[in-house]
């Protein structure tokens, strides 16, 4: 796997520092496949176009995510949000558009892993984890570590690793879990866990596909909560049907409908939106 | 906190698991040398020659399984052409073996009888080498895995997966059977390589060269289930049931499947064909045949009876089959493939888990009983005290009646 070398060929030698701040800098120079947030802005789609078979599940998608923003999509059932998720982690290829990661990270040419290794995490729309596994087993194959197949005939896990597991286990609150398999556990505490494998790989930016579904209020409140604490350290693109828990979320919301951009702003702004409400509140 | 894999790994096999391997060197590499080479054959503890190649065969025949249980059970990866690499480690030997017949042959040629009988003037060279023992050796192992890999490599990239890779290996091995049938192969065609004499100059029927191919192929399957628990209790192993139970998270957590896949899937090719190397010379001959689609479907058979994703399992499975298989063709030969077929079924219907998953369930049965038994004896343990003078007297009663 050569992941350093292919990020390194979409970032040019000359190019700027990461940081958050977003004020404009020269001078810097960015390592091959370092994340460039220069202009702020963590994710950019343009103009994105999927087709299956003749149905555009993304028509002309344009959409942009600031850095360390926690943004809410939302959308009726076939809007594209699954698609979309799918062209940035590099699983569909746009059939034309750009998609970049910062200014200088093109994930239109790039592998599942290698975009995983770029900082991009995802949580699926039904919980997949290894229920096979221990907990503790789960988080420990997703921390961000060398993952190259003579690394892991060898790997070992060091203090910081176990710390950095422990501290992911209490934020997930499956602390008492720890050596039960994935497998018998509920299934909200399945879609923390899976929050929580997304966590140890301390990722940019976090794609989660309605990772509330099947959890009881409680837990989607904790779940908001956890979301909330995220903002700012990291970008968060959630997709959500619970109308509740966008709100608990506060942040901006974009609404998707037929494969592209309906509409954009607070959820206040949104909801009192005549399209909005004609294709997908009013119903 | 906890022990992670790394000192499980250091640890290797625990214990227990080292006690069970010194006691199956000792067993192998001087309990039976000295039964079969000591003992007078009319003692009931004398092993026979036909014991020990039998015995030897199904060892092969058990490294096979477990390499393929690395990759089947595992790996998730189902391969219904595992016979090509353990023929092509065969194969690779025998060109060895067929060499060392030097002038004995019916033709009392430098070449082999059958490249005489095709009037052949000099060996072809791909038969460079092959008077080497080591270069055949190092041949047995390469082939298998340069051509698993190269194979991997396109089936694993274009994400091939389940069924239609199984279909894939079926046809791989087919098609390398009809080549290996042809004369002009160069490999003797359907009759392959047989008629051996001698290996490193010892002769190859010899009570010796025997036990020492036996000892070797218990090496081996040790060997391979050594180094089977190292991997599986590595972090690789992890990633590689992983990708069995889930193989788009972990593409997501940011493992590439295809060398994960790749590493196991050559390791496993590379263990057949030693498999293969040191089968030759104890069973006598390689053919095209061992190349045929049946043999690997049974190889899958093997560990299915065994037990997948357990080490052991395969072992007892190849055993089992096999000794079956020596029995039913020699005592009702015409119905040894329904029972095959039959036994096949009721595996897959009753033991999902194969006998390995029958052995636990019956323990974990018993522990349970055990457990009921106990949690139900404690609250009537008062009681039970002032029983025990009762029950004292019981027998007596009991003997009393008995005799009345």
């Amino acid at each position: 796997m050569r992941v350093e070398s292919s990020i390194s060929r979409n970032a040019p030698a000359d190019g700027q520092q990461e940081h958050w701040d977003g004020e404009a800098s020269t001078g810097h120079v960015l390592k091959p496949g370092e994340l460039d947030l220069s202009h702020n802005v963590i994710l950019y789609l343009d103009d994105i176009t999927v087709s299956f078979d003749g149905f555009r599940a993304l028509n002309a998608l344009s959409l942009q995510i600031d850095a360390g923003e926690l943004r809410c999509i939302i959308g009726p059932n076939g809007a594209g949000k699954t698609t979309m998720m799918d062209v940035i982690t590099g699983k569909t290829r746009p059939d034309s558009g750009k998609a970049f990661f910062g200014q200088t990270i093109d994930l239109t040419r790039m592998t599942e892993p290698q975009i995983a290794h770029a900082g991009i995490g995802r949580k699926f729309q039904k919980p997949t984890i290894f229920e096979h596994h221990t907990v503790f087993e789960n988080l420990e194959l997703a921390l961000k570590t060398d993952k190259r197949v003579k690394k892991s005939l060898f790997a070992r896990l060091f203090g910081d690793d176990l710390d950095k597991i422990a501290d992911t286990l209490r934020q997930i609150r499956l602390a008492d879990q720890a050596d039960r398999p994935a497998g018998l556990l509920s299934h909200g505490q399945k879609q923390w866990l899976e929050i929580g494998m997304l966590l140890v790989q301390d990722p940019k930016l976090l794609l989660l596909d309605e990772p509330v579904a099947g959890m009881t209020d409680d837990e989607t409140e904790r779940t908001a909560e956890l979301f909330v604490s995220l903002k700012g350290k990291h970008s968060l693109m959630v997709v959500e049907h619970d109308m509740a828990f966008v709100e608990a979320l506060g942040g901006k919301v974009t609404v998707l409908c037929e494969g592209s951009v309906l509409a954009e702003g607070d959820l206040a702004t949104v909801q009192a939106d005549p399209r909005v409400i004609d294709v997908y509140l009013g119903r | 906190m906890r022990t992670p894999a790394s000192i499980k790994l250091v640890a290797g096999l625990g214990p227990k698991g080292w006690l069970a391997v010194a006691i199956t060197a000792l067993v192998a590499w001087v309990l039976v040398p000295l039964a079969h080479l000591m003992l007078p054959e009319s003692h009931p503890l004398h092993v026979s020659t036909f014991a020990i190649t039998l015995i030897g065969k199904i060892l092969c025949y058990a490294v096979v399984a477990v390499a393929m249980d690395l990759i089947w059970g595992y790996g998730g990866i189902l391969s219904l052409g595992h016979g090509l690499f353990f023929a092509l480690g065969g194969y690779s030997f025998g060109m060895y073996l067929m060499r060392q017949i030097g002038r004995e042959g019916s033709y009392q040629s430098d070449l082999p009888d059958f490249m005489v009988f095709l009037d052949w003037k000099e060996l072809p060279w791909y038969w460079t080498g092959s008077d080497h023992f080591l270069w055949a050796i190092f041949l047995a192992v390469a082939v298998p895995g340069v051509i698993a890999w190269i194979f991997g490599y396109f089936a694993f990239r274009s994400r091939i997966k389940g069924v239609y890779f199984s279909i894939i290996t079926q046809a791989l091995t087919y098609a390398a059977m009809l080549f290996f049938f042809r004369n002009e192969t160069g490999f003797g065609g359907n009759n392959g390589f047989t008629d051996f004499k001698r290996i490193l100059g010892y002769s190859i029927t010899a009570p010796e060269t025997r036990l020492v191919l036996f000892g070797l192929s218990v090496a081996l399957l040790l060997g391979t289930l050594i180094l089977g628990r190292v991997l599986i209790a590595s972090k690789f192993g992890k990633v590689l049931t992983a990708i069995r139970d889930a193989e788009s998270r972990v593409m997501f957590i940011g493992y590439n499947p295809l060398h994960y896949k790749l590493f196991i899937w050559t390791v496993s090719a590379m263990l057949c064909g030693l498999a293969g190397a040191l089968y030759v010379p104890q069973v006598g001959i390689i053919n095209p045949s061992e190349m045929s689609v049946a043999n690997s479907i049974e190889i899958a058979i093997w560990v299915a009876v065994g037990g997948r994703g357990t080490l052991i399992g395969p072992v007892f499975g190849a055993a089992i089959v096999n000794l079956s298989k020596s029995w039913f063709t020699t005592s009702f030969p015409e119905y040894w493939l329904f029972f095959l077929g039959l036994l096949f079924i009721l595996v897959t219907l009753y033991l999902p888990q194969g006998v390995v998953g029958l052995w636990a369930k019956l323990t974990r049965r018993e522990a349970k009983a055990a457990a009921a038994q106990a949690k139900a004896e404690t609250p009537a343990a008062p009681a039970a005290r002032n029983s025990e003078s009762n029950a004292a007297e019981l027998p007596a009663g009991a003997a009393k009646g008995a005799s009345a």
